[in-house]
C-alpha cells in the first residue's frame, strides 16, 4: 500500500522492458559483434585463420621445415618447390613460416592465459583483504611493474637459459603485474557488493567468495586482458628469439628466421627478412584490432588505459 | 603539491629498494655455481676443476658468503657508484657503464624528440581534421606503427638504406663532442627506428585527448567570445590536451629503453643495450645485475620527474 507510483510503475514496466530487450542465442552475438565492429571482425577472422593454419600446420607444409638442402640455399622465392624461397642452410621457408605460427601462438596464449589467471586471482585477492595485505602486494607488483617488460624478461631469460619453455615462463611472470593491477581497480567495486556481504553472512570462506564471488565477475576484464596481452606475448617472444636468447635457433619462430636473416647479410637474400616480419605485423595488428573491439563491446569502462580504440 | 611530492617520493624509496632485491634474487636462482662459470665459461660441457681453485674463485667473487652479507655488500658499493668487475672480462663495470650509458641516453633523447615532435601534431591534426581523409592518413600511420615490431622497423630501414640507396652510415662509433656530424649520422636512423612506436602511441593519446577536449564547455565558451581558431587549439585545447599525453609518455618511456637493447644490436651502436646483451651471451651476471638496476633507476627517475612535472601543470593537483 505504502509503495510510491514510481515503484509500482517499475514493476509493472520491468517485465515489458525485459521483453522488449533484444534476446539473443550465442550464435547471434557473434553475428552482432561482427556487424557492430567490422575492424574487430577483421582481427578475429584473421585471429582464426591463424589457429587454423597452426592446427593443420603438418599437412599444409610443403617440406618438412627442419631438413637443410644445400642445393636450394638461398632460393629466392618463386623457386620451384620451395616458393617462399630457402633460408642459407637450405631450409624452406615457407614451411618455417607455417610452423612459426604454432611456437607464436603456444608461447602467446599460454604466457597471456596464465599470466592473467595469476594476475586475476592476485588483483581480486588483494583487493579482497584489502588493508595491509593490499598495501603488501600492490608494493610488490609496483617494483615488478618498474621493470621495463622486455628487460624483465631478459633477466629472467638470462638465469634461466634460452628455451621455449622458459620464454614462455618469463612472459608468463612479466603480465602478472599489470594484469593484478587493472583488475584490483575493478575488485575493489566488487568487493564492496551486497551479494559478498550475503556470502560471507551464510558462512562461505575467503576462497569461496573470491573463486565463486568475485573472480567470475571479473572474467569479461579478464578475457579483455588476455587478448590485448596476447598480442605483445607474440611479439616479445620474436623479440627475444630475435635477440637470440629466446628460441633454439632450429626451431622455426618467426623472430629466429629475422635473426638468421639479419646474420646471413642483407646483400644475399634480402627475402629471408620480409616474409616473417610480415607474419608478425599481421597477426599483431590483428590481433590489435581484436582486443581493442572487445574491450569496447566487453568493458567499455577500460578505454583510455592504455591502447586506445582505432 | 608538497604533501604530492613528498607521496611521490615516499613510494619511491621502497620500490628502488625491492627492485635490487628483486633482481638479486632473480639471478641467484641460476642452476650452477658462479665460481664454475667463470673459469670455464659459457660454453657447454663438463670440464673438472679443481675444489680449491673453485674455493679461491668463490672467495674472489665473495660467493662464499652468506647471501645477505652479499646483498648488503653490493648495494654498499652501489651506491659509491662502483659495480664490481665483469666475471668474463674482469674489468670495472662502472668505467664501461659510463661511456655506454652515454651513448645510450643520446639515443633515447633523440628519439623522443622525433617522436614528439612528429606525434603532437599529427595528433592534434588528426583530431580537429576527423573523419576526414587526413584522419585516416594519420590514424594508418600511428596503427601500423605500433604493429610493427620495433626490430622488424630497424631491419627495414637497413634494407632500404643498402639495396635502394647504396648508403651506409659510417660504421666506426664517435662520439657526440668529438665528431658531432658523424656521430648524429649514427644515431639518427637508430633513433627514427626507436621512436616510431613511440611516435604512433603518443600521437594516438593525444588525438583522443584532444577530441574529448575539444567537446568541453571551456571550448564552446573560448569560440563564442570570438577567439580565432588557431588561439583556441593552441591556447585552450592543446594545452589541457598535453596533460594525459605526459603521464602515458612516461609509461611509456620503459618500453622505450627495452627498444635501445634491439636497436642497438640491429645499428651496431655501442651502448648500454649492446652491453647487457653481450653479458647475457656470456652469462656475465655481474654485468647484468648492474645494467638492469641502472636501466630500471633510470625509469623509476623519469616517471618521479613526470609526476612532479604532470602535478606542477595540472592546478587541481598543484592547490590539494
Amino acid at each position: 500500500m505504502n509503495q510510491t507510483p514510481g515503484a509500482q510503475e517499475s514493476a509493472v514496466l520491468t517485465p515489458a522492458v525485459d521483453a522488449l530487450r533484444p534476446k539473443r542465442k550465442p550464435s547471434q552475438h557473434v553475428t552482432h559483434f561482427l556487424k557492430a565492429k567490422p575492424l574487430g571482425a577483421f582481427g578475429a577472422i584473421v585471429a582464426v585463420v591463424l589457429v587454423f593454419v597452426a592446427i593443420v600446420a603438418n599437412q599444409i607444409e610443403t617440406i618438412d621445415p627442419y631438413k637443410t638442402d644445400a642445393e636450394f640455399k638461398h632460393a629466392t622465392p618463386g623457386t620451384a618447390e620451395r616458393w617462399l624461397g630457402a633460408d642459407s642452410i637450405g631450409r624452406d621457408v615457407y614451411s618455417r613460416l607455417i610452423h612459426g605460427s604454432r611456437i607464436s601462438l603456444y608461447v602467446g596464449i599460454v604466457s597471456s592465459v596464465i599470466g592473467c589467471a595469476i594476475g586475476l586471482v592476485i588483483g581480486v585477492g588483494s583487493a579482497y583483504f584489502a588493508g595491509k595485505t593490499d598495501l603488501i602486494v600492490q608494493r610488490f607488483m609496483d617494483s615488478m611493474m618498474a621493470f621495463p617488460s622486455l628487460v624483465l624478461a631478459i633477466a629472467i631469460m638470462a638465469a634461466l637459459g634460452a628455451s621455449l619453455h622458459n620464454v614462455v615462463f618469463a612472459l608468463t611472470i612479466v603480465y602478472i603485474p599489470s594484469t593484478a593491477r587493472i583488475v584490483r581497480a575493478q575488485a575493489l567495486s566488487i568487493a564492496e557488493m551486497d551479494y559478498i556481504l550475503a556470502a560471507r553472512s551464510v558462512g562461505a570462506n575467503h576462497w569461496r567468495i573470491i573463486m565463486r564471488h568475485m573472480v567470475p565477475n571479473c572474467m569479461a576484464l579478464y578475457i579483455v586482458l588476455v587478448t590485448i596481452h596476447l598480442g605483445g606475448a607474440i611479439v616479445a617472444e620474436a623479440t627475444l628469439s630475435f635477440l637470440g636468447i629466446g628460441a633454439p635457433p632450429d626451431v622455426p619462430s618467426w623472430g629466429g628466421m629475422l635473426r638468421e636473416a639479419y646474420i646471413a647479410g642483407i646483400d644475399v637474400n634480402p627475402w629471408l627478412g620480409v616474409f616473417p616480419g610480415l607474419a608478425i605485423t599481421i597477426v599483431v595488428f590483428a590481433w590489435n584490432l581484436l582486443g581493442d573491439s572487445l574491450r569496447d563491446v566487453l568493458d567499455p569502462r577500460l578505454r583510455g588505459t592504455g591502447r586506445g580504440g582505432v | 603539491m608538497q604533501t604530492y611530492i613528498i607521496k611521490r617520493l615516499l613510494l619511491f624509496i621502497p620500490t628502488l629498494i625491492m627492485i635490487t632485491v628483486l633482481v638479486f634474487l632473480i639471478l641467484r636462482f641460476i642452476p650452477g655455481d658462479p665460481a664454475y662459470l667463470v673459469l670455464v665459461g659459457a660454453e657447454e660441457g663438463e670440464v673438472n676443476v679443481s675444489e680449491k681453485v673453485l674455493a679461491e674463485m668463490r672467495a674472489k667473487l665473495g660467493t662464499d658468503r652468506p647471501i645477505y652479507v652479499q646483498y648488503a655488500d653490493w648495494i654498499w658499493n652501489m651506491l659509491q657508484l662502483d659495480f664490481g668487475n665483469s666475471y668474463h672480462y674482469d674489468t670495472p663495470i662502472s668505467k664501461d657503464l659510463k661511456t655506454k650509458f652515454a651513448v645510450t641516453l643520446e639515443l633515447t633523447i633523440l628519439s623522443v624528440l622525433i617522436a614528439s615532435v612528429a606525434a603532437v601534431p599529427l595528433g592534434v591534426i588528426s583530431a580537429i581534421k576527423q573523419d576526414t581523409p587526413l584522419d585516416y592518413a594519420s590514424r594508418i600511420i600511428t596503427f601500423s606503427g605500433i604493429a610493427l615490431p620495433t626490430f622488424w622497423v630497424g631491419l627495414l630501414i637497413i634494407y632500404f638504406l643498402v639495396l635502394i640507396f647504396e648508403w651506409l652510415p659510417p660504421l666506426k662509433y664517435a662520439t657526440l663532442w668529438d665528431d658531432p656530424w658523424t656521430n648524429l649520422q649514427q644515431l639518427m636512423l637508430p633513433a627514427i627506428a626507436l621512436g616510431y612506436f613511440n611516435m604512433a602511441f603518443i600521437a594516438r593519446v593525444t588525438r583522443s585527448a584532444m577530441l574529448e577536449v575539444l567537446r568541453e564547455d571551456f571550448i564552446r565558451t573560448a569560440r563564442s567570445k570570438g577567439l580565432t581558431e588557431r588561439l583556441v587549439i593552441a591556447r585552450h585545447a592543446l594545452k589541457n590536451a598535453l596533460l594525459p599525453v605526459i603521464t602515458v609518455s612516461g609509461y611509456e618511456f620503459g618500453r622505450l629503453i627495452s627498444g635501445t637493447v634491439v636497436i642497438e644490436t640491429i645499428f651496431v651502436v655501442p651502448g648500454m643495450g649492446r652491453l647487457l646483451l653481450d653479458a647475457v651471451y656470456h652469462r656475465d651476471y655481474a654485468v647484468i645485475q648492474a645494467i638492469i638496476v641502472v636501466i630500471t633507476t633510470v625509469v623509476l627517475v623519469v616517471n618521479l620527474i613526470l609526476d612532479m612535472l604532470y602535478g606542477w601543470l595540472n592546478p587541481r593537483i598543484r592547490y590539494t
